[in-house]
């Protein structure tokens, strides 16, 4: 390589941070904000030289019950969606037949629906139910927009498979089910590991339903939290970012821990 | 058993009638998941809207039948024609800017340097975070008078005044919009990049001894076999923006003035603000028509394709 060549690649690389900087830059904000209590009052340091935690002592009190109903919704909703998403992906990747692309075009048009349209009649039907301010009601309700999604990303992964390998477990005698639990799923693990992830995060960072099925304030996930200071007239934003930050803090994680499942993801659902 | 289509498992030629049953029962709760959070509500959302369903029905359980009242006071109310305009201009201002910055950021990603894909993965960043969280940052950073955008504006003396993003009737739908954008470019870089990644180096190396290299070989060779993945960008970014809630909600609640009032957030208003269901579950019936309609586009587009392929 030459060194006008090297030179190039290196400004390329200059500008692409510039770039992403730039894209995240309110996130940067975002931190260095919620250091600096009395954020509200005149402008802030655009750095925080003299970082006071001392907010985020005071929001995990304040929220600790809110991130935990959050962290409980988003296990609850992984832990449907899995049970529900996984055997039909497998059924739908080996199923032969019509019924399949009805199926899958089905679950493909379902992501596309807004949900607050869903959220208007769903009101009803939960006051009907009881499941209105309840932790299993929020729970299958981010279910409904994880399941769609996580079937079309196992699914997309299931049909490379080798039907041998399945013909061969039932030789040895393997029923379906079997089959699922002791092949399909040990094999399918990286895409299944994805559509936990993102299962995860729609249901942490849900909002519609958590502001359209609680009305008592008993159940308050996260994203409840940072609306009611929104809602309110606010003179101290340390408070609310730091909390912000909080919320944000699992989408980050992830994406530094599990950065080749967020890519596979992030064109899973909606490119087939 | 002869099935006269391609079986793909040997375990469909067996008598065993009892895989079939198994794969049957793997479907079906997925299925009744769908039919009770989809299929059900959207149905409940037609019975609703031609009943007059408010606050004392919950107490009552009598929503009386009003034929096409709903309607008529939705489509008579003065804030409707602001609503439908609002969703057009956030839906096109949004898609315009999101496309426009994503398709020159996957271009150029597309070229070969250092830390490329680290970049690209941190991009991702603002499309992960929960939005209400991001409309919380864009709140304070838009703050008129202590707000960091305006600060730096004022410091380069590109404005004289502070601005009131969000308090002024006709600057807010254009914050919002921004913000949208900030919020879809990671979704259309990330597709755009994969688009652009498929072209086949040969073409450009074919191009290159012609003369055609750059902005010639983006026009005569990108551009055309990117096409298909530029209209699906394009239509899921319609169906995504008309989505769009928890932004506008966080941001200015669909004022000031209800000039940031969309379908999406006038239906919540109707229905949770008011009580009045009936008439929030017609608004809500308006939207998922404009939905559909471009979710029938997309299944027509990517159906096309993959027939053609």
């Amino acid at each position: 390589m030459s060194g006008n060549r090297l030179s190039g690649r290196l400004l390329s690389t200059a500008f692409g941070v510039i770039v992403v900087a730039a894209m995240l830059f309110p996130l940067y904000w975002m931190v260095n904000q919620s250091l600096q209590p009395g954020t509200g009052s005149g402008n802030n340091a655009l750095f925080p030289v003299h970082p006071d935690f001392s907010v985020y002592a005071q929001v995990i009190g304040e929220q600790g019950s809110s991130l935990l109903t959050s962290l409980a919704i988003a296990f609850g909703c992984v832990i449907v969606t899995l049970v529900v998403a996984i055997p039909a992906a497998f059924s739908l990747a080996k199923f032969p037949g019509r019924a399949v692309t009805i199926v899958l075009t089905i679950l493909l048009v379902s992501q596309m629906v807004p949900s607050i349209v869903i959220a208007n009649a769903l009101y009803k039907t939960y006051v009907d139910v009881g499941l209105l301010n309840s932790l299993p009601g929020l729970i299958l309700a981010d279910a409904s927009a994880a399941i769609p999604f996580s079937i079309l990303v196992m699914r997309a992964f299931m049909l490379s498979i080798p039907d041998g390998l399945l013909d061969a477990a039932r030789v040895d005698g393997a029923g379906p089910i079997r089959t699922l639990v002791s092949i399909v799923i040990p094999i399918s693990r990286n895409s299944i590991i994805t559509s936990a992830l993102f299962s995860f995060l729609f249901a942490w960072s849900d909002f519609v339903f958590a502001l359209t099925l609680t009305t008592s304030g008993k159940i308050r996930p996260v994203t409840l939290s940072i609306y009611d200071y929104l809602s309110s007239t606010i003179q101290d934003w340390a408070p609310v970012l730091a909390t912000s930050v909080l919320s944000a803090l699992p989408a980050v994680v992830l994406l530094v821990v599990a950065q080749r499942y967020v890519a596979a993801g992030a064109l899973g659902g909606a490119i087939k | 058993m002869q099935h006269p289509r391609r079986t793909r498992l040997a375990w469909w030629r067996g008598p065993s009638a009892g895989n079939r049953l198994a794969f049957t029962a793997f479907l079906a709760p997925a299925v009744v998941y769908v039919l009770a959070y989809f299929a059900y509500p959207a149905i409940q959302n037609v019975i609703m809207s031609f009943q007059d369903y408010s606050a004392t029905t919950f107490f009552t359980g009598e929503a009386p039948w009003v034929g096409l009242q709903n309607y008529r006071d939705v489509f008579g109310s003065p804030i409707f024609g602001t609503t439908v305009l609002n969703t057009l201009l956030f839906t096109a201002g949004s898609i315009v800017g999101q496309f426009v910055i994503g398709l020159l950021l996957a271009i150029f990603f597309s070229r070969r340097f250092p830390l490329n894909s680290v970049l690209r993965a941190l991009l991702l960043l603002p499309w992960l975070i929960p939005l209400i969280s991001s409309s919380s940052i864009w709140r304070w950073m838009l703050d008129p008078e202590s707000g960091v955008i305006n600060y730096v504006l004022l410091q380069l003396h590109m404005i004289s005044t502070p601005i009131p993003w969000l308090t002024s009737p006709s600057l807010a739908l254009l914050a919002v919009v921004i913000v949208n954008v900030w919020l879809g470019i990671p979704f259309n870089v990330t597709i755009l990049y994969g688009g652009i990644k498929e072209v086949p180096s040969e073409l450009y190396e074919a191009a290159a001894l012609d003369g055609a290299t750059g902005v010639r070989a983006f026009r005569y060779i990108t551009w055309p076999l990117l096409r298909p993945v530029v209209t699906i960008v394009l239509v899921l970014g319609v169906i995504y923006t008309l989505k769009v809630f928890d932004i506008i909600i966080g941001l200015t609640g669909g004022g000031p003035a209800n000039s940031t009032q969309t379908l999406a957030t006038n239906s919540y208003q109707l229905s949770f603000g008011q009580f009045l269901f009936g008439q929030g579950a017609a608004v809500s019936n308006i939207l998922i028509v404009f939905s559909m309609l471009f979710a029938a586009l997309y299944l027509f587009r990517t159906r096309r394709q993959a027939d053609a392929a």
